[in-house]
């Protein structure tokens, strides 16, 4: 609506050339995920490769954090079936899963003998505050995508920062929050997406009732 | 700290987990306290420590942190105990998922679906906003490295805004910035 620039926000520049590309592609940035896989996920497939848009990641990661399974899993699932089907939704989650396993595994088999060195707790102090970090320039990222968005600044910043507040803040378990305040952003954005097309409805009905003015821009009651 | 289960538990730990993969809505971390109750509680499979450690282990190793489940398993019963574990908490949850996503791949431009996506995205933003404060929190708490710490998070912030570098990097110097004291 507004006029975002629509080369960042719609369609994706990129697409995986095969599932063994998606498997290494989902490995790589797995073993990237320190403290979690979302930030690096964002940034390889979104900023490096170009296979989502902002606005597509954001979507699919929505649906991703409302079903039931890990967020990222399910996130990866949809995209390596949306372009290769179920081979390319198991090329993704096995590459998100296998190679870290490997590490996690090893890890909690030698955890006994590594936990006396200061310098491996020092260090994963730091891979933390990294994590962190990607994390939150991500969420500075997808502040962005909701510019379009049909709820509006006003209803936007207030279920967002409900949602800071409540699992920040006030520790609500998570499934709560997302289905109350996930309920709550669906029912409100099929109020406003009913207003809208009422509106444009109304426009289209009676086109010939004084126009006021040439109309600016694009003409939204055009068929076609 | 291996241990063996006989098969007819270990059947048992994949069909708790079968069931619990489906409320772990939000992560498998909001399924945390429940198999807490299970394996150290219910079943005194695991010590407190034991399972601390494995949420830990996960949080400190690259990959999804849905990790932690197999390395509870591994803890509980070795690789199988890990595949029993992992296998568990993933199968229904993926199954439904595949089913949903396809179900609104084909149904994207509806009312119904849209306002879906519009809506999920501010709360999914403040989820990412809080993820980020809550993994930042226990550096602001610490006061020993807190300048440190928090230079680090924001320099990280800084370079992912405005350049294209791939987080291994990063990482790689906030594990040399830990290793010698300086976060």
């Amino acid at each position: 609506m507004s006029a975002p620039a629509p080369a960042s926000t719609s369609a994706a520049p990129g697409r995986p050339a095969s599932p063994l590309a998606l498997f290494i592609a989902f490995s790589l940035l797995a073993l990237q995920g320190f403290g979690g896989v979302l930030a690096v996920a964002q940034r390889e497939l979104v900023d490096r490769r170009g296979w989502l848009s902002r606005l597509e990641f954001v979507e699919l990661y929505a649906l991703a954090q409302l079903l039931p399974g890990p967020n990222v899993v399910n996130l990866s699932l949809m995209i390596g079936d949306r372009y290769f089907g179920l081979r390319g939704a198991l090329a993704a989650i096995s590459g998100m899963l296998l190679a870290p396993l490997l590490v996690v595994l090893a890890l909690a088999a030698s955890y006994q003998q590594l936990a006396q060195y200061p310098a491996v707790a020092g260090a994963l102090r730091g891979m933390g505050a990294v994590a962190a970090g990607l994390i939150l320039a991500m969420a500075l990222k997808m502040l962005g995508t909701l510019r379009g968005n049909v709820l509006g600044p006003a209803l936007c910043t207030a279920l967002g920062l409900a949602t800071l507040t409540a699992i920040a803040v006030f520790r609500v378990p998570l499934a709560w929050v997302v289905i109350g305040l996930g309920l709550s952003g669906w029912s409100l954005a099929r109020w406003r997406i009913a207003l809208r097309d009422a509106a444009t409805a109304r426009t289209k009905d009676v086109p010939h009732t004084t126009p006021p003015a040439p109309p600016a821009g694009r003409d939204p009651g055009t068929p076609g | 700290m291996m241990n063996t289960l006989p098969a007819s538990e270990l059947l048992e730990l994949f069909l708790r987990f079968l069931t619990l993969s489906l409320l772990s809505i939000g992560g498998a971390m909001s399924t945390a306290p429940e198999m807490h109750r299970y394996l150290v509680v219910e079943r005194g499979w695991l010590g407190e420590a034991d399972f601390t450690t494995a949420i830990a282990l996960a949080q400190a190793a690259p990959g999804p942190n849905v990790l932690f489940v197999p390395v509870l398993g591994f803890q509980v019963a070795g690789l199988a105990g890990a595949a029993a574990a992992l296998l568990g908490i993933l199968l229904p949850s993926t199954l439904l998922s595949l089913g949903v996503s396809r179900w609104g791949a084909t149904r994207r431009e509806t009312p119904l679906v849209r306002a879906f996506t519009a809506g999920l995205a501010p709360v999914t933003v403040g989820l990412t906003f809080a993820a980020g404060w809550l993994l930042a929190l226990p550096f602001i708490g610490d006061p020993t490295h807190r300048a440190g710490a928090l230079g680090l998070i924001a320099l990280t912030a800084l370079v992912t805004l405005n350049t294209r570098l791939a987080p291994m990097w990063m990482i790689a110097v906030g594990a040399a910035a830990g290793a010698l004291g300086l976060v």
